[in-house]
């Protein structure tokens, strides 16, 4: 009987919760827009989802705090965070909810894989879309004219891992293992053919998955051919764990990922593996933007450390606000040709889309684990 | 010929850890015919319990090497007790329900116990202090080290202690009334809730176990990490045989092993036409086969033993 009362005392108390911050906005007069944030919040990748929410949702408390009048009316924007799970299913679910909600823009999704899908919804319902860090070139070529990203695509990015590798560390048997998901795979082959092309052998190519944690079977197959460098295709939670795999088996490579590597989860999880691990991240590092150190030390202040993306979703959101300042419109179709046209300073990047949607000059850093810390190598067009 | 070995070394590693995770799947099934699909979420309660004990005793001073096994101990009790209240506030009340709504139960009880590590513990990965020195150690080639080798070690002699006591103590003979037939038990004058309870928080203590060994040998925690582990150790269940102990432990050897050695040599024996992508799909494989051929697993018509 208690446990009833008490359950019965919670659902009214979150039935009390439901009043919004779109009614609250709409009692004041103000005009609300909706723009919608997916990220997986959940489930192995959820630490940098959360990561990427906060960089959105730090735009968008920015952007509220201005005051900014659109269409003659002053408005208020208000975040829909979904979760999508890192899950390509789940992602075209919260996309057709997001559609549903009538979302003027959406920033996202988080990977690959998800955001592939989803893009096809949006693009159905005409609804804007920036992913923050889906770098698969397949995203923006799918003939979607409301695709767009902040970062450099895997072409790019593979093309100066792979540059890198034999060019600058002079290696010449290459190993690779990728996780299998759009990410990941699509990473891999731009690395294997800029590799390849630059007269590296690629020895060895294998696979995981990305939820892992054991990868001592591939990573002795892969000792058994003896290569100079591993690159992993995939995300910080393996490739943490993998660091630590591959001394404990003595495997004597150097070891690079691209960006889903380089975070300060990837140093912790590796431990004293992590030191002279390569990463890449598109984009020039932040304290050498103009507005980048503010940013960081803003959002460690309110938040936690960057994990990755928080400053590439804060970049989305503010193209998206500009794209709307510039229209004089929150709707889908009226902003949509600004922002395919706009040109703004971002802290990432000079944000520039190509008729894609893709970056017109994707940077790309290197990085690479000294004492502790990554370190910025060079930074390549 | 030291890349087999290695091979061989990892699956005995990976598949130490599954037949302790299957050993709590097997001992629920075979007292209760439940799934306890909450088993897996135990498994990463009792990294996380271990690791913030292991913190919060480092913190204090406590020397490295009596802070592990405190650690263990205080893991394994509060796994007891989730174990214990898993059972009394989801399960009991359904006991008498169709089988199917105790089955949904399980996997509820999944999902709320990784929600509430997630707010508990959050989202980031948690790094394992490596508080062993981890000295590998050469074996005609294959490396083998300090962290795995306790991981063998302990399995087996914790594997060896259930055996005794399901067979050689009145406990073990209650479970194994229990099993065969819950009322008979019960006019036996069995404690039957009572023996329920226990059999929940063994399997419970052997998860904290199977939690601590899978982190300090990885390195890491995550409130997410029970899943993967849970599905492929109900999956070595099940290739031994559900509800029998032995099939358990050979369940989960196998897996591991097969898991390995399938990653291992599947692409030079397909000649690069599968490759190691297939691992899982090898090792399920591998189950369909057995399941055809042997429905009720590999050991599995022993039904007399189960407990």
């Amino acid at each position: 009987m208690f446990i009833r009362t008490a359950l019965l005392l919670t659902m009214l108390a979150l039935a009390g919760c439901g009043k919004t911050a779109s009614d609250q906005a709409a009692a004041s007069g103000e005009q609300v827009i909706r723009i919608g944030s997916v990220a997986p919040l959940t489930g192995p990748q959820a630490h940098l989802g959360k990561d990427n929410e906060n960089g959105t949702r730090m735009a968008i408390e920015d952007a509220n705090a201005k005051g900014i009048v659109i269409g003659g009316k002053k408005v208020h924007f208000e975040l829909i965070s979904e979760d999508d799970q890192a899950d390509p299913k789940t992602a075209t679910i919260v996309a057709q909810k997001l559609a549903d909600n009538k979302v003027s823009g959406v920033i996202g999704h988080l990977n690959s894989g998800t955001t592939i899908p989803a893009a096809k919804i949006y693009s159905d319902n005409g609804i804007p879309q920036i992913s923050p860090s889906a770098t698969a070139v397949s995203y923006t070529h799918q003939g979607f004219k409301t695709a767009f990203r902040v970062m450099a695509n895997d072409a790019q990015q593979g093309h100066a891992l792979g540059m890198y590798a034999v060019k600058n560390l002079g290696v010449k048997r290459i190993a690779v293992i990728d996780d299998r998901t759009a990410y990941g795979q699509g990473l891999a082959d731009e690395f294997i053919k800029a590799a390849h092309a630059a007269g590296a052998d690629i020895v060895s190519h294998e696979y995981t998955s990305d939820k892992s944690v054991d990868f001592t079977a591939v990573l002795t197959a892969v000792k058994g051919k003896q290569p100079e460098l591993l690159f992993y295709g995939g995300m910080d939670a393996q490739g943490g764990p993998m660091a630590r795999q591959i001394k404990a088996l003595a495997l004597n490579v150097k070891y690079m990922m691209g960006d889903g590597g380089r975070t300060p989860e990837f140093i912790k999880l590796a431990g004293d593996a992590a030191n002279g691990v390569y990463a890449s991240l598109p984009g020039v590092p932040l304290d050498k933007m103009p507005g980048g150190e503010t940013f960081a030390t803003r959002f460690v202040a309110k938040y936690q450390p960057i994990q990755l993306y928080a400053p590439y979703c804060y970049d989305a959101v503010n193209v998206m606000i500009a794209a709307m300042q510039k229209a004089d419109s929150a709707d889908p179709a009226k902003y949509l040709p600004a922002l395919a046209g706009i040109s703004y300073d971002g802290i990432t990047a000079k944000i520039q889309f190509d008729v894609n949607g893709d970056l017109k000059a994707g940077n790309v850093t290197l990085y690479q684990v000294q004492q502790g810390k990554w370190q910025a190598l060079e930074t390549v067009q | 010929m030291d890349i087999f070995l290695q091979q061989i070394i990892n699956g005995l590693v990976q598949g130490s850890v599954y037949a302790l995770v299957a050993l709590g799947y097997t001992m629920v099934y075979g007292i209760l015919g439940l799934i306890n699909f909450a088993h897996g979420e135990v498994v990463m309660a009792g990294a996380m319990l271990a690791l913030s004990a292991l913190t919060a005793l480092i913190s204090w001073g406590v020397a490295p090497l009596l802070a592990l096994p405190v650690s263990l101990i205080l893991a394994m009790a509060g796994c007891m007790l989730l174990g214990f209240g898993i059972e009394r506030i989801a399960y009991r009340p359904l006991r008498h329900a169709p089988r199917l709504a105790p089955l949904i139960t399980a996997i509820g009880v999944s999902i709320v116990l990784q929600n509430l590590a997630m707010m508990i513990w959050g989202r980031d990965y948690h790094a394992f202090p490596q508080l062993i020195k981890n000295q590998p150690h050469y074996v005609g080639g294959a490396i083998i080290n300090d962290i795995q080798i306790i991981i063998v070690i302990m399995a087996v002699v914790i594997m060896a202690g259930l055996m005794i006591v399901v067979h050689r103590t009145s406990l073990g003979r209650a479970m194994r009334a229990v099993a065969e037939n819950q009322h008979a038990a019960q006019l036996m004058g069995v404690d039957v809730n009572r023996v329920i309870s226990i059999t929940f928080m063994l399997g419970s203590a052997l998860a904290a176990v199977a939690g601590l060994m899978v982190s300090a040998n990885y390195g890491l925690a995550h409130y997410y990490m029970g899943f993967l582990l849970g599905l492929k150790a109900f999956t070595a269940a099940v290739l031994g045989g559900i509800g029998n102990l032995r099939g358990a432990m050979l369940g989960g050897l196998l897996l591991g092993l097969i898991e390995s050695l399938g990653a291992g040599y599947i692409g030079p024996l397909t000649n690069g036409f599968m490759g190691s992508q297939y691992q899982d799909v090898f090792a399920f494989f591998v189950l369909i086969a057995v399941l055809v051929f042997r429905p009720s697993g590999l050991l599995g018509e022993r039904l007399a033993e189960r407990a």
